[in-house]
């Protein structure tokens, strides 16, 4: 039997000291290398995620810049709005706030009570957004009364003329999920506001300014303890556009209650002085997040309110689709300013008949006298005589069929109607017949107001068809600078100067010569050229108001002045709105009056008699303001 | 009545170590306590100061007295503090959830705590006393299992499963340094491995929640993990260098719960860097090897055996404390000794 000691038995103890030492030593090393890891090697991720419990982010919006009109008068900017929220903790009682606040202001209650009973209502809770100026007065005035409630302030977008322009100034919302995957990398974020039309959409990265934000600490509750940082939002840059002011409210006082367009361009340069579509909407109601009825409203409204019928609507161009006619046939040859054909007031054509639009006919016309008095059957024979794979050659040259190019989004191309296209499109032949009814702008032609804009604007300058600019410049709010866009070419349209001579005399004629189509646009002071157009929206419509609105004809009117130094040129479309020259030509000469300041005049009664415009190339600049008087050609 | 030979006794080192991380421990309780949010702890820091004076009063006292004297009343001490343990799951009083505290007019105290230190003793005693000659046998640990069982299974009830787990620990510890032969040990060991998946259902279901969530920290990070997993962030945002004393966001701003009893390790971590935590580790590990050299040295078994049992409580508690708030050890209620 192993007898044990006691000193051996203390000895044991000793040994199993040695051993519980080495186990301390062991569990402390784990202690520090734990530690070590933790302070050392991680303390980035843990830095970061103390850093994200304390902090609590909160973005502020950023300013966008304004736009202004080519003098630099506001059309949008932002104004100042107020929220009102409540503090849950520092309101002393919220019994006695609740009905206080009910009394006097739309708060509704039982949809904001939940949330400040929450045993977490610690943050701000809104109460109600974009106060009125009298509940702003009632709340500071009461701020005693009113213990844990604040009015927040912010900058919303304010379009100044309220409708004015909508449809080129558009409108911002709340970003989508397709625009937030598309512009994530640049910084937008769920909740944002961003251009969804007009200028406010195709220069959003411009008008954009960069967002602010305030940090605050919060506590392990939530609680807001103190603003840490605060970055101011910074101011995005202002855009100068081309528009007029004064001449885009004219425009738009004369189109009301008529669906359609009026578009006004500068031909020297291609400058928009003003595109109005009617009916229009205001862009206000988008601003602080429109309602689902508003919503559905517009988009439902049969009369389309948000479609830019500049760009996005297309018309058959009618009888202003004459003076790329004129100019394919003096052109080509077939014809030359001597040429007469003979119009009965009908055309046969294969076991067809083509009327014109006047009963018995014009009689002998030629170039010159069938743009004047527009006649059909002047235009079915040059139809005849091209062919239509000539006019749809010319017609592009004249920039139909495809987009201006211009800034704002979703604009459409027109139609420009060949025998390829209708293989390609319908598979059918072109037939010969459809070439009569094409030459007069009806048929399949296809064209926005902007593009036949173009097209007299061409021919207002003689030879440039210039991209339309609706934005002059970007600047700094201290009106800085930033970047000038320089009027940008698209083409020369196909026609030698004595062609365009010729053209640009006809139009004269339209709007001064007797039996001229557009002689309501006359006025005494300046020479105004322009050309009629009537499209038919129904077959061999009938006249008068006997058609229901729809079934009733469009109306176009293009014009240009003064003749010899053409400082505007100017579409009118008026749907379902009767004739050009009858409706829109009085239109088009408020408008040249308007904008080359001559001094109103009373609207001319009848057709001019004698008057003729300087009829050479070479006349002086001036001579619109002394017509040589010539007997009429006849 | 305090004598030369008895100064001259003193381990003025530990002593030292003992005033260096309690003055160390008060400051960051004051920090805890006072940070820029109201706690209603204001004055913690002058209980955590009276209670750390009482204790070295306490120590004092108890200097006067011989241990030797006191083993004589270990016995007697122990079974007092069962009754004591009983009397609590008769009359304590519930605090969060648990009856740990007996209340006596102003005063108030655990007995857990008590029967700790008379476990000790007893355990210590009863390894001198008892089968002075040969090799422990196996029926020798059957009052040594009672005296721990019973205190044990009372804690656990209260439930308090740190203290009983240390009580527990302790006495293996303590009967480990015994001597005992390590066959029978080892044996015993791995039949108590083979009753752990019995000893699982005897558990609170928060007390499973929280070794699941120890096995897998991020198990439930915003429930459960949270006091372990905002103590970790704590800690690791301390960096090397620290946030600075009274700096600290994650207790100044009390997302740290509990930050002032057992996450104070954290709140020391946060605001004084890996410098202030390994340095506390180090005086922690330092006051280890002084007690255990003092054990080691002792010339009678008795002192040995009660030196031996003290340091590895202690030792235990920091252990388990630390490695609670680093996320190494489950989250049990353990405090930080000091």
């Amino acid at each position: 039997m192993n007898q044990r000691s006691p000193t051996n038995r203390h000895e044991a103890t000793r040994r199993r000291l040695r051993v519980l030492l080495a186990g301390f030593l062991v569990c402390f090393f784990l202690l520090l290398l734990r530690l070590w890891s933790l302070q050392v090697i991680d303390t980035e991720r843990y830095a970061t995620l103390s850093e994200s419990n304390r902090i609590r982010v909160i973005p502020q919006r950023d300013i966008r810049g304004q736009i202004l009109d080519r003098h630099g008068q506001v059309l949008v900017d932002n104004r100042r709005s107020f929220t009102l929220s409540v503090m849950p903790e520092e309101a002393a009682s919220l019994n006695l706030l609740a009905p206080r606040l009910q009394d006097h202001l739309p708060v509704r209650w039982e949809e904001v009570e939940p949330k400040l009973k929450s045993p977490h209502a610690y943050r701000t809770i809104q109460l109600l957004k974009d106060l009125t100026r009298e509940q702003v007065a009632y709340i500071a005035e009461h701020r005693w009364d009113l213990p844990g409630a604040f009015l927040d302030v912010d900058f919303v977008r304010h379009y100044k003329h309220a409708g004015m322009a909508s449809h080129v100034l558009g409108y911002i919302g709340e970003i989508n999920e397709d625009q937030l995957r598309e512009a994530r990398e640049s910084g937008y974020k769920m909740g944002d506001y961003i251009g969804q039309a007009g200028v406010e959409k195709s220069y959003e990265r411009t008008l954009r300014g960069k967002k602010g934000a305030r940090e605050i600490e919060v506590d392990a509750l939530g609680r807001e303890l103190r603003m840490i940082l605060e970055r101011e939002p910074a101011l995005g840059l202002n855009l100068r556009l081309t528009l007029d002011m004064g001449l885009q409210q004219l425009v738009e006082e004369e189109m009301a209650g008529q669906p359609g367009s009026i578009v006004v361009m500068d031909p020297r340069n291609g400058e928009i002085l003003a595109m109005a579509s009617n009916p229009g909407f205001d862009p206000n109601v988008f601003v602080a997040g429109i309602s689902l009825p508003n919503w559905m409203h517009l988009i439902k409204d049969p009369r389309k309110p948000l479609q830019n019928r500049a760009i996005q609507a297309q018309y058959a161009p009618g009888s202003t689709y004459k003076i790329i006619m004129a100019a394919a046939a003096l052109e080509e040859g077939i014809i030359n300013p001597k040429t007469t054909v003979q119009c009965n007031g009908f055309f046969p054509f294969g076991n067809r008949v083509f009327k014109d639009w006047k009963q018995g006919g014009h009689g002998p016309v030629n170039m010159h006298s069938a743009m004047v008095q527009s006649c059909d059957v002047f235009f079915y024979t040059m139809g005849q005589r091209l062919g239509i794979d000539t006019i749809a050659r010319y017609a592009k040259g004249f920039g139909l069929g495809a987009p201006t190019g211009f800034d704002l989004a979703h604009e459409k191309s027109g139609l420009v109607p060949s025998t390829a296209w209708k293989r390609a499109a319908r598979g059918e032949p072109w037939y010969p017949g459809e070439t009569i009814s094409a030459a007069i702008g009806q048929g399949y032609n296809l064209v926005t107001p902007l593009q036949l804009l173009n097209v007299i604007s061409a021919v207002a300058n003689g030879k440039v068809l210039y991209k339309p600019q609706i934005v002059k410049r970007l600047e700094t709010t201290e009106g800085k600078i930033v970047q000038e866009f320089a009027p940008q070419r698209l083409g020369e349209i196909p026609a030698r100067p004595e062609t365009i001579r010729m053209v640009q005399q006809a139009l004269w004629g339209v709007v001064n010569e007797p039996r001229g189509t557009g002689w309501r646009a006359r006025i005494e002071t300046v020479g105004v050229a322009g050309k009629t157009g009537t499209v038919q929206v129904i077959a061999n419509s009938p006249k008068g108001d006997k058609l229901p609105e729809r079934f009733r004809d469009h109306g176009w009117f293009v014009a240009y002045a003064p003749f010899e130094n053409p400082q505007l040129a100017l579409v009118i479309l008026g749907e379902h709105g009767g004739r050009g020259g009858s409706t829109y030509a009085p239109i088009a000469r408020k408008i040249v009056e308007y904008y080359l300041k001559v001094p109103t005049t009373a609207p001319p009664q009848t057709p001019a008699m004698v008057r003729r415009p300087g009829g050479s190339p070479t006349a002086t600049t001036t001579s619109y303001l002394s017509q040589p008087v010539v007997p009429p050609r006849q | 009545m305090i004598d030369r030979r008895m100064l001259l006794n003193i381990d003025w080192v530990l002593v030292l170590l003992v005033l260096m991380i309690g003055a160390w421990g008060l400051t960051t309780v004051y920090s805890a306590t006072h940070g820029r949010l109201e706690t209603h702890l204001d004055d913690l820091y002058l209980k955590q100061l009276y209670w750390f004076c009482g204790g070295l009063l306490f120590m004092i006292l108890t200097m006067l007295v011989d241990y030797q004297t006191l083993s004589k009343v270990a016995y007697p001490l122990l079974a007092l503090g069962i009754l004591l343990l009983l009397a609590v799951w008769g009359f304590g009083r519930v605090v969060s959830g648990a009856r740990r505290w007996i209340f006596l007019g102003p005063l108030s105290f655990q007995p857990s705590e008590a029967v700790k230190l008379f476990l000790i003793l007893s355990f210590a005693r009863y390894f001198t006393v008892s089968r002075p000659e040969g090799s422990y046998r196996l029926r020798d640990l059957v009052l040594p299992v009672a005296m721990v069982i019973v205190p044990f299974v009372l804690i656990v009830r209260q439930p308090d499963l740190g203290t009983a787990l240390v009580l527990l620990l302790v006495g293996i510890t303590l009967v480990f340094a015994s001597g005992f032969p390590l066959k029978i040990l080892l044996t015993l060991a791995g039949m108590g491995l083979a009753a752990m998946p019995v000893a699982w259902t005897f558990l609170k279901d928060y007390q499973k929640v929280r070794l699941i969530t120890l096995l897998n920290p991020d198990f439930d990070p915003l429930g459960a993990g949270y006091h372990s997993w905002q103590s970790k962030i704590a800690i690791g945002s301390g960096g090397f260098w620290g946030k600075g004393l009274f700096a600290g966001t994650q207790s100044g701003l009390n997302f740290l719960p509990e930050k002032h009893t057992d996450f104070i390790f954290a709140v020391l971590s946060e605001e004084w860097g890996f410098l202030g935590s390994a340095g506390l580790v180090v005086l922690y590990l330092g006051l280890i090897l002084r007690g255990i050299s003092i054990a080691y040295s002792s010339k009678d078994r008795l002192g040995c055996l009660t030196a031996t049992g003290l340091v590895s409580m202690l030792g235990l508690y920091i252990i388990l404390n630390i490695g609670m708030t680093i996320g190494i050890t489950p989250v049990v209620g353990i405090p930080l000794p000091l």
